[in-house]
């Protein structure tokens, strides 16, 4: 049986969560069998969702321990799930709570962990060892990696494999859950949130449309075109590595393998060359157009379109086009 | 004082193209620097601000060059676990790392907070900080991109799925950090001067490690161009806003 921690939000479980159990089911084909999902403190119903994508049973754990998050007491829930289902393999998102959650797991039960996998190679029988292939270095290399101990943990890098519902539907069945979690585990808990801006990471990660700017803006007054377009295109502007090292930008507007990771339609890069660490963060866009000065620089390879030239003079031109079309 | 303890790894830094040893089990660094992560920069910078930052690493003997980068700007230990880090997988890392504490603790030399970078820039494994809190029996903050230390607490800052969420956790605890809550600051000179005349500690692991469970290391296919080039200078505007309302982004 392979358990699936799923993530929810306002929309029901989240997109990266149903690659995880899409996921989750490739593994179930090579074992023995059904996928399950355990949902932790408050939850919107998501059983017909989850069924859709075929989970047999949604576990819920609910109590006073989980009204605010700790990475501990949420992982006392997730081993509470496994021990009781005889879970052979338990998986998360590769998102932070994921990890964290999973990282938790792997450490009360001293079993290894896999992040951010994306595939499965080798194994998942009863005995055998799994073999799953997973990024490292940012993704630039493969690893593979045995996980010989029961249960094998492993989280799944987003957008691995696309979210897809199982060929016959489930009905999955809604079992509620109220494990005991030990002080200890509540120590590290939030004691508050501020909610976030809303210019902050989250528009981001969510936009169709991001532009992206890098060295080739020149100077921290060099976002005026890239900013218009990106709000000409009601998407989100996000920038290299090197521009908030530089203190051009904030933070929260990084793009990478230390920043956020995006996959929008359309990822328009503007002269940002495309090193290994921004990689990390951008793959996974749709379609790529690349606008650089140099034709060789990899984000100029690896993209699906590109225009060559100068941004301070190319994207002025972009903004003049769109604005005289729509007039 | 609080007494930090901060860990670092040494990583290739892999800016530019990247090959494999010819065993498949490392990548190949002949042909590049060493670093640590940025998220290793932000967690020795936030030691350094909360009080006297020990650094640790488990690493080859060349480590000593990280480790000086963290003595140059100001910290004020640094100890060496010596051992070739391929072999070791991320809860061998936190035993050793934890025998260090605890032999450092018999001896009168407490950590009152651990850091670490939220993941190594070359395993990913996001797993070292966790799994050295339940070595010790700590409580343990994920993500942190802010950390302060008042009275016996740590307060920590990192960005949740809601909004900037607040830790407060009782000392002795560890806490990972995520590069971005603040800026490492660069060695003065007279940093470095001292970094270089700072003793190492270096200690032998306590045990045999259980292994990471690597089979080997391949690179992603090399994806040929296919790249079409829409036309150069602002004179592309025109094909730019024609495929992007093909795309069904630009009205």
């Amino acid at each position: 049986m392979i358990l699936v921690f799923v993530e929810t939000g306002a929309d029901g479980a989240t997109e990266v969560s149903l690659e995880t159990v899409t996921f989750a089911r490739s593994l179930a084909d090579r074992t023995t069998g059904p996928v399950h999902a355990v949902l932790v403190g408050a939850a919107p119903d998501v059983t017909g969702q989850l069924g859709a994508y075929g989970v047999a049973e949604v576990h819920h754990a609910t109590g006073d321990a989980f009204s605010a998050y700790a990475g501990a007491a949420w992982a006392a829930a997730v081993q509470a799930v496994a021990a009781e289902t005889g879970a052979d393999a338990v998986l998360a998102a590769g998102t932070p709570r994921g990890m964290e959650v999973l990282a938790h797991l792997a450490a009360r039960l001293d079993v290894a962990m896999a992040a951010n996998a994306v595939g499965v190679l080798e194994g998942g029988g009863e005995s055998d060892p799994l073999v799953v292939s997973r990024q490292v270095q940012g993704g630039a290399v493969l690893e593979e990696m045995r996980l010989p101990e029961r249960p094998a943990l492993l989280t799944v890098a987003g957008h691995a494999v696309e979210a897809s519902p199982a060929p016959a539907a489930s009905e999955a069945v809604l079992r509620e859950h109220s494990p005991e979690v030990a002080a200890a585990d509540l120590l590290a808990r939030v004691v508050s949130t501020e909610p976030a801006g809303p210019d902050e990471s989250g528009a981001l990660t969510s936009a169709r449309v991001v532009v992206g700017a890098g060295r080739g803006a020149g100077s921290a007054d060099g976002f005026d075109g890239v900013a218009e377009l990106a709000a000409l295109l009601d998407g989100a502007l996000g920038v290299s590595r090197v521009v908030t090292s530089l203190g051009w930008r904030p933070h929260h507007e990084q793009i990478g393998q230390t920043g956020s990771r995006i996959s929008p339609e359309v990822y328009i890069p503007c002269g940002i060359s495309g090193a290994i660490q921004h990689w990390a963060g951008c793959s996974s866009s749709k379609t790529i157009l690349a606008i650089n000065t140099d034709e060789n620089a990899p984000m100029v390879t690896k993209a699906t379109y590109a225009v060559i030239g100068d941004m301070a003079e190319v994207v002025p031109a972009i903004n003049a086009e769109i604005r005289r079309r729509r007039s | 004082m609080t007494n930090v303890l901060v860990c670092i790894k040494r990583v290739p830094d892999t800016a530019g193209e990247v090959l494999l040893t010819a065993d498949e089990q490392a990548l190949d660094a002949r042909f590049v620097g060493f670093t640590v992560s940025a998220h290793e920069n932000c967690a020795v910078e936030l030691a350094v601000r909360i009080g006297d930052a020990i650094v640790l690493s488990l690493g080859p003997t060349d480590t000593v060059e990280q480790l000086r980068g963290a003595l140059g700007v100001g910290a004020t230990a640094a100890v060496l676990i010596e051992a070739d880090p391929v072999g070791y997988g991320p809860a061998d890392v936190a035993r050793e790392i934890a025998a260090v504490v605890k032999a450092h603790e018999a001896e009168g030399r407490t950590y009152d907070l651990i850091l670490l970078g939220n993941d190594a820039a070359d395993t990913g494994d996001f797993q070292v900080g966790i799994r050295l809190a339940y070595e010790l029996g700590r409580p343990v903050v994920n993500g942190a991109r802010t950390v302060e230390v008042t009275g016996g607490i740590a307060t920590a800052h990192g960005d949740g799925i809601d909004g900037v969420e607040t830790f407060e956790v009782p000392l002795p605890a560890v806490v990972t950090v995520l590069e971005g809550g603040v800026e490492p600051r660069y060695p003065t000179i007279t940093g470095r001067m001292k970094a270089k005349k700072t003793p190492i500690e270096t200690v032998e692991p306590r045990q045999e490690p259980r292994g990471s469970g690597r089979v080997r290391l391949t690179l992603p296919p090399a994806q040929p161009s296919t790249v079409d080039v829409l036309g150069e200078g602002p004179d592309a505007a025109a094909a730019v806003v024609d495929l992007l309302q093909r795309l069904g982004v630009a009205r």
